[in-house]
């Protein structure tokens, strides 16, 4: 993947005819090219970028001079923060929007949920994110239009969700970006549901006699939540990746912005370190996600992860 | 809201003791600068945002003219040295005293910072800077050197105490940050925010802001929404498909400027087969671009009314040369080529190209206002006298290096380009060196002239213009060699661009010429 | 008719024709997807402008308003976009550079999808674990990461879009048709057939593969629309197709610019045709898979 990185983005092109100066002379173009490494062959390049690797160093930004893992740091909490906001208000909104419509699928307010979520997955999220910004910024005038708010020190944790202003900005992205996933826990949780309800385990339970409340609270819910989990554990990768496309509207300060900015500006680093440290998240968050799997699912031993 | 929120910054944001009436101002700006080092990164962004912290020894008024920075005055004593005074009793943030010896090691360290993507390399190549005495220095050339006040305006001035040896890292963390301007550093958080503060000893006029917050906003639409929304105090690019919206709401004022920025076309002067120009069907066809006849009926088929009233939406001007008047050395003579599209097909068909030819027209997509927009717009107007006019465009990391040097041997990729060009020395031998004189990468002469037209007329007189030290002997020279490249349309001028700042009520920019947005230019009605 | 037919077994189409007209929804919007392909296939025919064709298009008539007269004389009833492009004209070309990548795409990745994963399922071993590892890592990467990545590297163009959506998208389609494919092949008929004689070729798609088409279909229509979305916020991030042969993506984002100035029309129109293409495609899709998932059956 790396490999692919690297010599794609190679291949495009180098960043220097748009970084200098255009009063550069040949010269100093020159100059820059042999002071970012790019005068020597890509495959010796490529070497010297695995040496940095072996010690923990992704290169030098070629625009901003600074350390590649250091830039990316510096914006994963921005984007965790929003991710993490996003996954929440998909959770809060989606289940109990799902599971009313699983439990009454003939209602006429459940078909219009599920119309809803098909509209849901089908909005395209850069036309929405400026529908949003038109109504609640400028027009209402209720929530700030972009960028992210202060932040302040929590537990030892410096977000903007521990300020008001902070979550004021962040509610629209947020919201923005949980859309597609609002619909998706919709889906889940009717599907698992409906699919629930015609076991024997529910049937059994409703024969015993047991309130209603506590057949759909304990035992639907325990066992609809493992496919919603997995989907969701697996769906923060991808909220962190379509961040991007929020981010750039939004104008939040996060890794997606950075990805898109150091593409398009062809700052080869900061692409391959992205990159990698994504590809480090999915691993983890696949980790993280098979052992709540275990826990809520007994029958499923951490040791049959390998197969 | 607005000042609660500004507290909440303030609060969150700064240590520093605020005084009870705390001017404070936050603009919206459009690009952002790479990194706090006045060395680091030689454009106009990172040039912006460093003269806030960093005086110059000549500062650039908004029409680019020179004032007095850190040198009171400067005179050039023989053919190869100037003299500079230096401003006494300036103390920097830090309370330590400027004098030579922080110029000299600011010379020394600008051009030689690691991992630079350009450097001011540019401007001290070729000089030597020598301390006489406390406050006044010597700057050596070589060779006679008319344009030093233009290159010594582009040197910040770091302290000797601690600038001089520190790194970029440490001028992004605020440790090296530490200049004689009128703001000091407060903050600096990549992608989100820079702040600064008032510099209460400043030796000129006092900024009227306390605190000046600097929030990146690349997105026009967001820009514009932020400043809707009461975000930010100020913008700046402001889209000119918003303008006049923006112009009705009795809360905001716009203030204008043009810039030093010309829209032009290249052509391929040099190759007799170039290869995005086709015959009629895509066959080869000999460059009928280095036709004089040709390069006039493109120049008159362009309807150049059409591209600023509609594209630019009239915040734009038409452009017939390559600075606009009143810029040093531009020529009385020249105007505008106006729309003609029959004398355009009787041109092409002396030419001998009556029925056209096929030509790709290519230019970036996210570089000057509104370009893709003005690339489409040419190649509908030139398809329409016959030269069918394919229309490409692509982000302007690719497009650059391949417009520069993407062919074979690093010759330039293209045929026929869109491109701008930004005088930063505000006078006309930087676009003349660069754009229309032959390109020689010894002599640096040339870089970016796309289309290799080269004429020895224009040459020396270039040559001669660059070694007279007297203004008006000068300034006809340049005159001269711009008139005899428009004429013989080495470019096509379409239009200079126009800047647009937004502010709300009560504030006003003091537009600039060289596009740049600072805090000391916003000033209140 | 009816009552004749009710009297016949039904076959298999006839029952999922019966099974699908139960959701009126799904109906209208299948309806709906008809008349946006026809426009489509129909744009040169009932467009007033070629706005590919640049001799057609003058910046002159930029930015009109939806009812405005062009200069050539015919009224733009959606008003006109920055470059002067009649938008009812340039949403119907814009529909099939939509359609054109949406389904190519779609098509693409499902026929290698579908041979990727029955080569999987049925040489089994190590091909089949290297093949599934490589299905693994590239589901759990966002498609919009890879298509942008490959967009930028490739370049802009619809031939290059392509390759990126299906590069995104194989994956699903060879992990599904595997997971089927292994069920199938376990099965008696399989086995039966195996005995006979008959060769892996004829094994493969004449027993196999037919039991697959049905998951392969539902997978089919969503990953379609999903293609179209995914084209258009390519396009909208700046590495899409090219802004002088628009797509819907490109239209919006070209309006993009315009949405703070009062001129809704030039991204509000392309928008709406976009949701409801792919909302219409989403609410077949959906009404498939309920009625080709036995599971659901009551």
């Amino acid at each position: 993947m790396s490999l692919i990185v690297f010599f794609g983005v190679n291949v495009i092109g180098d960043p220097v005819d748009m970084l200098i100066n255009p009063e550069a002379d040949q010269a100093e173009i020159e100059r820059t090219i042999r002071a970012l490494g790019l005068d020597k062959p890509i495959h010796e390049q490529y070497l010297y970028f695995l040496k940095g690797i072996g010690s923990g160093d992704f290169g030098k930004s070629f625009i901003f001079g600074e350390p590649a893992l250091k830039l990316i740091l510096h914006h994963m909490p921005a984007t965790i923060e929003l991710a993490l906001v996003s996954l929440i208000m998909a959770i809060i909104l989606g289940i109990p929007l799902g599971l009313y419509a699983g439990l009454f699928p003939e209602r006429r307010s459940s078909r219009l949920i599920m119309a809803g979520s098909i509209l849901g997955f089908s909005l395209p999220t850069f036309w929405v994110g400026l529908m949003m910004i038109m109504l609640f910024a400028v027009h209402l005038g209720w929530l700030p239009s972009t960028g992210r708010g202060d932040t302040a020190v929590f537990l030892g944790i410096e977000s903007s969700l521990w300020t008001r202003d902070g979550l004021s900005h962040l509610f629209m992205p947020a919201l923005n970006l949980a859309l597609t996933n609002i619909s998706l826990v919709i889906r889940l949780t009717r599907a698992g549901v409906r699919e629930a309800m015609h076991q024997d385990y529910i049937k059994f339970a409703r024969a015993k006699g047991l309130h209603p409340r506590r057949v759909i609270g304990v035992h639907l819910m325990k066992n609809i939540l493992i496919p919603i989990i997995t989907v969701l554990g697996l769906e923060f990768g991808s909220l962190m990746a379509f961040s991007v496309v929020t981010e750039s509207i939004f104008a939040w300060p996060g890794m997606g912005k950075l990805l898109i900015d150091s593409l398009l500006q062809l700052d080869r680093p900061v692409v391959v370190a992205y990159l990698m440290i994504i590809v480090l998240f999915f691993v983890v968050i696949n980790l993280v996600v098979d052992i709540l799997y275990s826990v809520l699912d007994p029958r499923v031993r951490l040791k049959d992860q390998g197969s | 809201m607005k000042l609660k929120q500004s507290l909440c910054v303030l609060l969150a944001t700064t240590a520093l003791a605020i005084p009870a009436a705390a001017e404070e101002l936050t603009i919206g700006l459009a690009s952002e600068p790479t990194a706090m080092d006045p060395y680091f990164h030689n454009l106009g962004p990172n040039n912006a945002v460093t003269r806030h912290i960093f005086d110059r020894l000549i500062l650039q008024d908004e029409n680019q003219g020179m004032k007095p920075g850190l040198a009171t005055e400067w005179k050039a004593i023989d053919d190869l040295t100037w003299e500079f005074k230096l401003r006494q009793g300036v103390k920097y943030h830090d309370g330590s005293p400027f004098n030579a010896d922080d110029v000299v090691c600011s010379w020394e360290r600008a051009p030689n910072v690691p991992n630079s993507p350009s450097s001011f390399g540019t401007y001290t190549k070729g000089k030597s800077v020598v301390k006489v005495d406390e406050y006044t220095v010597h700057i050596k050339t070589e060779a006679p050197y008319p344009l030093m006040p233009n290159d010594v305006s582009n040197i910040a001035i770091v302290s000797s105490d601690s600038g001089c040896e520190a790194t970029t890292e440490d001028y992004n963390t605020g440790s090296a940050s530490i200049g004689t301007g009128p703001f000091k550093f407060v903050s600096y958080s990549p992608g989100d925010s820079i702040v600064l503060a008032r510099n209460d000893d400043y030796w000129g006029d006092k900024p009227i802001w306390t605190k000046v917050t600097l929030k990146p906003i690349k997105s026009g639409p967001s820009r514009v929404a932020a400043l809707l929304a009461g975000d930010v105090d100020m913008i700046d690019q402001v889209p000119t498909t918003d303008i006049s919206t923006l112009e009705k709401k009795a809360d905001l004022a716009l203030s204008q400027g043009v810039s030093n920025r010309v829209i032009y076309l290249h052509l391929d002067h040099k190759r007799s087969d170039s290869p995005f120009v086709k015959a009629n069907g895509g066959g080869a066809i000999d460059n009928p671009l280095r036709k004089l006849e040709v390069r006039q009926a493109i120049s008159k088929a362009i309807n150049r009314d059409a591209i600023v009233e509609r594209v630019m939406e009239g915040v734009a001007i038409k452009a017939g040369q390559l600075l606009p008047e009143g810029f040093f050395g531009v020529s009385d003579k020249l105007a505008p080529v106006d729309y003609d599209p029959n004398g355009a097909k009787e041109l092409l068909a002396a030419a001998g190209v009556p029925d056209g030819f096929e030509l790709t027209i290519h230019g970036p997509n996210d570089r000057y206002i509104n370009d893709a927009k003005i690339a489409e717009a040419i190649g509908q107007m030139l398809t329409r006298i016959g030269i069918k006019t394919d229309v490409e465009t692509m982000p302007r990391s690719v497009y650059f290096k391949r417009a520069s040097r993407g062919g074979p041997n690093e010759t330039p990729e293209f045929s026929f380009v869109l491109v701008g060009w930004g005088a930063g020395s505000g006078e006309a031998s930087s676009p003349l060196k660069s754009l229309v004189s032959t390109h020689t990468p010894a002599k640096g002469w040339g870089a970016s002239n796309r289309g290799r037209y080269s004429n020895p007329e224009v040459d020396g007189l270039v040559e001669k213009a660059l070694a007279t030290v007297d203004d008006d002997a000068r300034q006809k020279l340049l005159a001269q060699a711009t008139e005899v490249a428009i004429n013989d349309v080495a470019i096509i001028p379409l239009h200079y661009q126009v800047n647009t700042w937004a502010a709300k009520k009560g504030l006003k920019y003091i537009a600039r010429t060289d596009e740049a947005t600072l805090a000391i230019g916003v000033v209140k009605e | 008719m009816s009552q004749a037919a009710g009297l016949l077994v039904e076959t298999p189409l006839q029952r999922f024709r019966a099974e699908f007209r139960e959701s009126k929804i799904a109906v209208a919007a299948l309806l709906v997807l008809a008349i946006i392909v026809l426009l489509a296939l129909l744009a040169p025919w009932i467009t007033p402008q070629n706005p590919y064709d640049l001799a057609q298009v003058d910046v002159l008539d930029g930015k009109l308003k939806p009812g405005s007269e062009a200069f050539a004389g015919y009224t733009m009833w959606l008003g006109s976009d920055g470059a002067g492009r009649d938008l009812y004209s340039a949403i119907l070309y814009g529909l099939r550079v939509s359609l054109t990548v949406g389904l190519a795409a779609g098509f693409l990745a499902l026929v290698i999808g579908t041979a990727i994963g029955l080569i999987a399922a049925y040489s089994g071993g190590r091909t089949e674990s290297l093949i599934m590892r490589a299905v693994d890592i590239q589901l759990s990467f966002p498609a919009v990461l890879i298509a942008l990545m490959l967009v930028a590297i490739l370049g802009r163009g619809i031939d290059k879009i392509i390759i990126a959506l299906v590069a995104a998208q194989w994956a699903y389609y060879a992990r599904t048709v595997r997971a089927t494919a292994l069920v199938e092949s376990a099965k008696e008929y399989v086995e039966a057939a195996r005995c006979l004689g008959l060769s892996h070729a004829r094994v493969v798609f004449r027993h196999v593969l037919p039991n697959c088409l049905a998951p392969l279909i539902v997978i089919g229509t969503v990953q379609t629309a999903s293609a179209i979305a995914l084209e258009s916020t390519l396009s909208f991030l700046g590495v899409g197709l090219r802004q002088t042969e628009p797509s819907l993506g490109v239209l919006i984002s070209n309006g993009f610019e315009y949405m703070m100035s009062g001129r809704y029309w030039i991204s509000f129109f392309p928008g709406i045709a976009l949701l409801v293409t792919i909302v219409s495609i989403n609410l077949v899709g959906d009404q498939l898979r309920d009625v080709l998932n036995p599971r659901l059956k009551r």
